[in-house]
């Protein structure tokens, strides 16, 4: 018998536990001429924000050993272009729509929230933690009391399920999971990239045009697995686990650590098709270990 | 699409400059003028480097490339039987203008060119800068396709002292284009763009941008453009490399 793959998370159906992280995927159209996205079990769009945003100037991008920093910006087209144009391309695959937002408010991401899911998509991700824009963003996502602020308004106007993700700039992430979960939140995603930057010795200046930048690629998968670990033990509500994740058996060791879903970001860089050899490799591990379903890795890490 | 092609053939064109060919006969058949690859040089390097497509014979595709740093040092110790990752073609190339087309390329800005000139429909003139005579790269096979082909170095040690600027205007005056074709760096495109639109003939440019993902989806590798009064973050991976000069801000 072979493995099932699927996971109810959130009340959410996903066919399979690999999910698209959200900015390194568009809205899946660029990634659609490789595979079937309905091979995948769910996509993240881009962040998006209530009025188009240009982003931050080029640079946006720089190598790190075994990583990379963005400062993209949060470049998008807008809810209501996603919804008008890209959502209905989205909804031609058998795969979870889950729309990343970022807002300058939290009356903003609770507006977004609520016409995004009555525009259809799946689930919402509410974004408290991107590191590359002035207002809003991580701003939120390095106070509890903002996580909380911003998960009950969003959790009153949405109709779907909310999942709030958590910065890795913090002291301690799991007091931002425990407030999200205590204002309603259905589910976390982590780790969003770590503030980084790097320079360029022959001019003196920063590689990148924001001068600092997200990390994010296989350099950062020990910190996510040890933030997915600690969040395990702090909150009830299921986990979205990134960072990283390269591999069938890098995603095994997030769902170890208490992942329910694996996000796959920067390694579809390396290679368009990793999260389909990722999504293989976690059945493959399931196989050899007479695994029959997803949710029995999930957490089961044993400690020393 | 992505694959995996062997290496038949890597030459020095000059000091730190290659020519790498691939038996690649799906990228081959593929592949239009000014469109670029997107390799993967080596395990230990996340990101892909982009080159242009500087030539395709049959089934074999060429790159130029300059050794700038680690990924380029460990693509030029390439030998035949090498087996590269390559991801391609990608981006937005030239069109292929009816009518005579004037090519000018900068330095390495050359390479992308010479495929430009052997799927050319009218006839080909070219102007290649260069730093010095050391560093002029393609010249027999440009003039191998080209009707005419004027080289500048900054130093004058081969053909015209300085820069592509004088034997364009010069050319401009002289001559009827239907489209000027131009890679190189920055302020050079800008000078022949000023110049092309000044004279009316429309100029496409090739863009470089530090790379993510190299398909359009991760948004890092913007320019600002702007059409019809709408300024715009577009993607040189996959809404270039090539642009109208008219539409990208300078
Ligand atoms: C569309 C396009 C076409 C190109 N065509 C050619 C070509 O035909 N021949 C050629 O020699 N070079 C070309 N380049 C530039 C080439 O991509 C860089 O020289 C190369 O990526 C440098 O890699 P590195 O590891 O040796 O340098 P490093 O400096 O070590 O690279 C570090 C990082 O910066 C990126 N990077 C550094 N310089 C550039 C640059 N100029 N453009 C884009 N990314 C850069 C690298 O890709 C890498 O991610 C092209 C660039 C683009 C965007
Ligand atoms: C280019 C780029 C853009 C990103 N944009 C967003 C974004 O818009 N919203 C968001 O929540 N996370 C964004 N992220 C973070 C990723 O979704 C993910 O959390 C992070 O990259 C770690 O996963 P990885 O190592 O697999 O890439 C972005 C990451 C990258 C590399
Ligand atoms: S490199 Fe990702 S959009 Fe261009």
């Amino acid at each position: 018998m072979s493995a099932d793959t699927r996971v109810v998370f959130a009340g959410v159906t996903f066919n399979n536990p690999v999910v698209a992280a959200s900015g390194t995927f568009g809205f899946g159209r660029e990634y659609s001429e490789y595979y079937d996205l309905s091979e995948l079990g769910g996509i993240c769009t881009k962040g998006l924000t209530l009025a188009p945003r240009l982003g931050n100037p080029p640079p946006r991008i720089a190598e790190t050993p075994m990583g990379m920093l963005n400062s993209v910006g949060l470049q998008n087209p807008g809810v209501e272009e996603f919804i008008r144009y890209e959502l209905p391309f989205m909804r031609r695959f058998d795969t979870r729509v889950i729309a990343n937002i970022a807002g300058e408010s939290a009356a903003e991401y609770a507006a977004m929230a609520e016409r995004l899911s009555d525009a259809g998509v799946d689930m919402i991700e509410v974004n408290v933690s991107c590191p590359n824009v002035k207002n809003g963003g991580l701003q939120f996502g390095v106070s509890a009391a903002a996580v909380a602020e911003v998960t009950r308004e969003v959790r009153r106007r949405a109709n779907v399920p909310v999942m709030v993700k958590l910065s890795p700039n913090v002291t301690d992430i799991t007091e931002m999971a425990r407030a999200a979960e205590s204002e309603g939140a259905d589910a976390v995603s982590l780790i969003n990239t770590l503030l980084g930057m790097r320079i360029d010795i022959k001019t003196r200046r920063p590689v990148l045009a924001n001068n600092t930048g997200g990390l994010s690629g296989a350099a950062v998968l020990p910190v996510a697995l040890r933030m997915i670990w600690q969040t395990r033990q702090a909150v009830r509500i299921p986990i979205l686990g990134m960072g990283g994740i390269t591999t069938g058996a890098d995603a095994v060791e997030a769902l170890l650590a208490g992942a329910s879903l694996v996000g796959v970001g920067t390694a579809s860089f390396s290679y368009p098709e990793a999260a389909l050899s990722i999504r293989d490799g976690i059945a493959e591990y399931m196989n050899q270990n007479k695994i029959g379903s997803v949710s029995e890795l999930t957490g089961s890490v044993i400690l020393n | 699409m992505r694959s995996i092609f062997t290496v038949t053939d890597i030459r020095p064109l000059a000091s730190g400059v290659f020519a790498i060919t691939f038996d690649a006969p799906e990228l081959a058949r593929a592949a239009t003028p000014g469109q670029f690859v997107h390799i993967k040089c080596g395990h230990s390097r996340p990101l892909r480097r982009p080159f242009g497509i500087c030539d395709v014979r049959g089934d074999m595709l060429t790159v130029a490339f300059e050794v700038r740093g680690d990924g380029t040092r460990w693509l030029a110790v390439s030998e035949p039987g090498r087996r590269v990752d390559i991801n391609g073609p990608l981006g937005h190339g030239f069109s292929n203008p009816d009518g005579d087309i004037l090519l000018v390329g900068g330095g390495l800005g050359a390479a992308p060119l010479l495929f430009a000139a052997r799927r050319a429909r009218g006839r080909v003139s070219a102007i290649l800068g260069f730093r010095s005579d050391a560093n002029a790269i393609l010249r027999e096979e440009f003039d191998s396709v080209c009707e005419d082909v004027f080289v500048a170095t900054e130093d004058g040690s081969s053909g015209l002292r300085g820069t592509v600027v004088p034997p364009l205007e010069e050319l401009m005056k002289t001559k009827r284009f239907s489209a000027v074709l131009a890679c190189g760096p920055r302020p050079m495109l800008r000078a022949v763009a000023d110049i092309s639109e000044s004279a009316g003939v429309k100029c496409e440019i090739s863009l470089e941008e530090r790379m993510g993902c190299g398909v359009g989806a991760c948004l890092v590798c913007v320019c600002e453009t702007q059409s019809d009064d709408v300024t715009k973050m577009s993607r040189v991976c996959r809404d270039g490399p090539v642009f109208d000069s008219r539409e990208v801000v300078r």
